[in-house]
């Protein structure tokens, strides 16, 4: 069942085609990686996905219903969560803070709302700042905070841009366990854009390839990491090994 | 102990009547409350929700014209003012908000101060509903003793402290707060960053009015002049909010305390009186530069010099 549907979008900055024409669902359950290089439009799409841009041509459709002309906190009070690619963390907000302000969407209560912020602040590993101002945190735990800020939001579908940082062997495992989580534990459906090729190939069940704003390919991971055109436009001779 | 402070200054302000006080310093004391609700007004739009309006003169303006014409034209005690404030000043936020918050930061500021001007020219010209420059007048003064001014301003400012802390702690007061850090960020976290602006403004605007209704009660007499001016009443307002500190409960209360006590000496001085504004835009700079968060904003780095002697001593 496709919960997101984009058809045919396109998304002009003035003269600059970011996206041409692209089109691909999202499945329920399904974690689908979105790949390409720098200025391919994967955030832009993102931003059309969440309302922040209204698409120049095309629609995007939610549980088959068209949502691209409703704003950001309306496709989020649907259920569709996002975090920054450039993080956004309400500065002067504690964590702990910065998670109850988003819990608020589904919950009233302060005494409900700081339940459900601590736990999700312990699921993201962020149980030790919680009363550090946002931002006073370092880089990698920022990301995180925007992780947790989107879960907070109880959403169905989570749209992961650049979630994380640092490369070392450990913080990669432990990236993708937090992915992998995110839907065994909670269910939410994954829409994730990521740089490094070793997460994305092992978190993802399928990948569209972005290049230049167009779709230049989609599949399986391994369909992914054997296809010539994306080898070339992306990945690189050492991945066709 | 710090918990029970508000109910303590409460309660000694309670006894200040009692305490037969000159009539000028009952005066003194009423107008630093009123500011203090001004102040606590602004602070709800422009301290928490980060939307800055220099423009604050049409909410007080409206609502001191509000009781004045209740009075005047139906004749009625200006004191229901302060209860037709909260329609006339909900009504006029909304209509504010509807054109002023679809602009962000600099271009909100501009266009709220383009407001207060509206404000006052209009009112200037509406000859036969307002008495334009004639002002308006309540001839038989509700008390000639100040004590029960005192009180009800008293109370006001109290319910306004209270108020603001209700809501800051509740979901209200981390979306407005949110607002301010980053209003992206906040849309796309479900917040409807245009709903609760307005909100904002509405709880901002109707507390203003509330306290110019009670100006016009208290003084007797407004006019355009009195009531909407740029400089004595909506840059007064950001500066009080400055001076004791933005998005703080008691920043307003504290710069209150020093505007009104500044304002009364610099005018007392010989000579420079007359240039009192000139002295308070020193002021302001000084305080951007050495206090960007205010007195009590910035009332642990401002001790810390001595705290640090006391540690070299010690
Ligand atoms: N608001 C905007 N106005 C003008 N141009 C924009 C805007 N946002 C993005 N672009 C342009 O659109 C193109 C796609 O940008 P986008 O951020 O979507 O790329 P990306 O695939 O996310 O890249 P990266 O991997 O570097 O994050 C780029 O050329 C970018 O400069
Ligand atoms: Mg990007």
């Amino acid at each position: 069942m496709s919960l997101i549907e984009v058809k045919n979008v396109s998304k002009q900055f003035g003269g600059l085609a970011a996206l041409t024409d692209v089109s691909f669902v999202l499945n329920k359950d399904e974690i689908l990686g979105l790949i390409g290089p720098n200025g391919a439009g994967k955030t832009t799409m993102f931003n059309v996905i969440n309302g922040f841009y209204r698409p120049t041509k095309g629609d995007v459709l939610l549980s088959g219903k068209r949502v691209s002309n409703l704003r950001p906190h309306v496709l989020c009070k649907l259920g569709v969560a996002r975090t920054f690619q450039v993080v956004r963390p309400l500065q002067r907000m504690s964590t702990l803070d910065n998670v109850i302000a988003s819990a608020f969407i589904r919950i009233k209560s302060k005494a409900e709302a700081e339940k459900l912020s601590l736990d999700v602040l312990q699921f993201t590993g962020l149980s030790d700042d919680i009363n550090v101002l946002s931002k006073g945190l370092p880089l990698g735990k920022r990301k995180r905070l925007e992780i947790a800020r989107a879960l907070a939001t109880q959403p169905e579908i989570i749209l992961l841009d650049e979630a994380f940082a640092g490369l070392n062997p450990t913080e990669i495992n432990e990236q993708i366990e937090i992915v992998q989580k995110i839907r065994t534990e909670r269910g939410i459906t994954i829409l994730i854009i990521e740089h490094h090729m070793k997460v994305i190939m092992a978190v993802s069940d399928r990948i569209i390839v972005l290049n230049y704003g167009q779709k230049i390919a989609e599949g399986t991971p391994s369909e992914i990491g054997h296809n010539p055109v994306v080898i070339e436009a992306y990945l690189g001779e050492e991945h066709s090994a | 102990m710090k918990k029970y402070l508000p109910h303590i200054i409460f309660a000694g302000l309670c006894v200040v009547p009692l305490m037969d006080l000159s009539s000028y310093i009952m005066h003194i004391l009423i107008l630093v409350l009123m500011w203090s609700v001004i102040g606590m007004a602004w602070n709800i739009l422009g301290g928490y929700t980060g939307q800055v309006s220099f423009g604050h003169a049409a909410f007080f303006g409206f609502g001191a014209y509000t009781a004045g014409i209740l009075y005047y034209h139906l004749g009625i005690s200006a004191w229901w003012g302060i209860p037709a404030c909260v329609v006339i000043l909900t009504a006029l936020s909304l209509v504010v908000g509807y054109i002023c918050l679809r602009l962000r930061g600099a271009y909100f500021a501009l266009a709220t101060l383009a407001l207060g001007e509206i404000c006052r020219v209009t009112t200037e010209n509406l000859v036969d509903f307002t008495q334009g420059n004639m002002g308006i007048m309540i001839r038989e003064r509700t008390w000639v003793d100040k004590t029960w001014y005192f009180y009800i301003i008293l109370f006001i400012a109290a319910g306004t402290f209270l108020l603001i802390k209700i809501v800051m702690e509740s979901k209200l007061g981390y979306y407005f707060v949110a607002i301010r850090e980053d209003q992206d960020a906040a849309e796309s976290l479900g917040i409807d960053t245009t709903f609760y602006k307005t909100i904002s403004l509405c709880l901002s605007g109707v507390l203003t009015g509330i306290a110019g209704a009670f100006f016009m009660n208290y003084m007797g007499y407004i006019d355009p002049g009195v009531v909407f001016p740029l400089y004595d009443i909506s840059i007064t307002t950001v500066m009080v909010v400055m001076v004791g500190g933005a998005a703080t409960y008691w920043g307003p209360v504290v710069g209150a305390v020093i505007m009104v006590f500044l304002a009364e000496e610099i005018r007392s001085l010989p000579y420079i009186g007359a240039a009192h504004m000139t002295i308070f835009g020193v002021i302001l700079i000084l305080i951007i530069l050495f206090v960007p968060n205010g007195l009590v904003g910035d009332y642990r780095r401002l001790l810390k010099p001595f705290k640090h002697k006391k540690e070299a001593s010690s």
